[in-house]
């Protein structure tokens, strides 16, 4: 076991929050064909009311602060916020779209010595990029900062989401993040908007092309292992929770509201009413997703792929419960492995049903790419 | 260096916090992790840039650990080198102006 996983599991099994995913703000000035955010503003925090969540999350233990958005840098008091943040020595990484960030902005991260910033590009081909963030340049204005960034010796992470309109370019972001010398993560999970609206799910990837990702080593390594049949359960298996959201994670949004995970919409407290610590002990909310084993699974439990399937118990709450299943890792595994899940078989299918609702899940929507 | 002249402070690009008596530090240029114990995280926590090794170790080690002063202030200067190469402290033979107002790690 490494010493990180180590770390984890004794932060887990204490129940402290080692980890907080904070946004300092869900405006934006991209406006994202997939995202799952309302832009408008209802009532951010202040700067003073994000700095005394800092101290309070210092107290509780987290170590590893995650401060994203919306656009982090719309927040004019942002690098006061980060500063503040390192000065009580939080691992701080930063999520961004960097177009506003120039060389000045860059040399105070690396000042800051800000951990990792990650970095959202959706194609290696400018129009794409720009057809789905919705900001004319706003592909040029990326790479730039990239550089920037990278100049300073800023560590960045290229993060990749894949849709309908961008599910061919992943080679070529691979490609533009090694000649950028920025680390590469590609994520094909399209969520629903936090409103619980679902339209956006007409995005994801058809299951056929989740396929061909799976089996490709340039994006999961060892692809045999990667894709090979689950194991069979066992008694520690469904003993085992499904991660670490509620455990040892939480997230906070720009108006205080605390909630397990960020795809995990389930209102646990606002810690502009109460402290961060008596939210995170004693609401009846955390208690119950923390209570929730994988033998407390309505289906999921009875199924093959119980001990290596990514469940989201975020995308299963918004599914309609959080002890049953996630359809859209059920399509993962499914994909991955070939192995039907239990959650399809009792619906008596052999391949994956739209998880979209009324909108089918499998649905070409090319984007309009400017002439 | 003379162990009476050595002082020690917390370098700037770090990030630290203690969990269950342990103190976890991370060095944010090259992502190195690290657990400290019971003693080291006491030195660690007392690395202010002007209270010398010395001091840190008979107030803070050998009073709450009741371990020998010698082997104590050997192993101490043991540990801050190693930290040191690891960019995780910093060392001088005289007091040490802090990098930032960085607050001691919880």
């Amino acid at each position: 076991m490494s010493l990180m996983t180590d770390i984890g599991q004794k932060a887990f099994n204490l129940g402290v929050p080692l980890a907080v995913h904070m946004d300092v703000t869900f405006r934006c000035n991209e406006r994202c064909i997939h995202c799952y955010l309302d832009h408008d503003d209802h009532g951010e925090m202040t700067t003073a009311e994000i700095k005394d969540v800092l101290d309070q999350l210092a107290d509780a233990g987290v170590f590893f602060l995650t401060l994203s958005g919306g656009e982090v840098f719309l927040r004019r008091d942002f690098f006061e916020i980060v500063e503040h943040a390192r000065r009580l020595m939080f691992n701080v990484k930063i999520k961004t779209n960097a177009v506003m960030i120039h060389e000045e902005e860059a040399r105070r991260i690396r000042d800051l010595s800000v951990d990792t910033i990650q970095i959202s590009v959706y194609s290696h081909r400018p129009e794409v990029h720009d057809a789905i963030t919705k900001l004319p340049h706003s592909f040029e204005r990326t790479v730039k900062a990239i550089r920037f960034l990278r100049e300073q010796g800023v560590r960045v992470t290229i993060a990749n989401v894949l849709m309908t309109g961008n599910s061919s370019d992943h080679a070529g972001v691979q490609k533009l993040a090694a000649e950028l010398d920025a680390h590469y993560t590609l994520d094909p999970t399209i969520t629903p908007m936090m409103d619980g609206d679902t339209s956006i799910l007409s995005l994801r990837i058809p299951g056929e092309e989740l396929t061909e990702i799976f089996h490709n080593p340039a994006l999961v390594g060892n692809q045999e292992e990667f894709c090979a049949p689950p194991k069979p359960v066992s008694e520690e298996d469904l003993e085992g929770y499904s991660c670490s959201a509620g455990h040892s994670f939480c997230y906070i949004s720009p108006y205080g509201d605390v909630f397990p995970c960020v795809q995990f919409p389930l209102p646990t407290g606002n810690i502009r009413q109460q402290k961060f610590l008596d939210i995170w002990n004693y609401s009846p909310q955390f208690k119950e997703v923390r209570s929730i084993q994988a033998k407390d699974l309505t289906v999921c439990s009875s199924c093959s792929h119980v001990s290596s399937c990514s469940r989201c118990p975020g995308l299963a709450y918004m599914e309609g419960s959080m002890r049953g299943p996630s359809s859209a890792d059920c399509e993962k595994s499914f994909y991955r492995t070939g192995i039907p899940t239990a959650n399809m078989l009792r619906q008596g299918l052999s391949k994956p049903r739209s998880t979209s609702g009324s909108v089918p899940l499998i649905q070409i929507r090319p984007i309009a790419v400017p002439a | 260096m003379p162990e009476n002249s050595i002082y020690i402070a917390r370098s700037s690009a770090i990030a630290a916090r203690a969990l269950a008596g342990e103190m976890m530090v991370m060095n944010s240029a090259d992502s190195t992790f690290f657990t400290l114990n019971e003693v080291a995280t006491a030195i660690f926590q007392a690395a202010d840039g002007c209270t010398p090794l010395r001091d840190i170790v008979r107030d803070r080690i050998c009073e709450q650990f009741e371990v020998d002063p010698e082997q104590a202030q050997a192993d101490a200067e043991q540990f801050v080198t190693e930290l040191s190469a690891h960019g995780i402290l910093r060392v001088s033979d005289r007091p040490l102006p802090a990098e930032t107002s960085q607050q001691a790690s919880r």
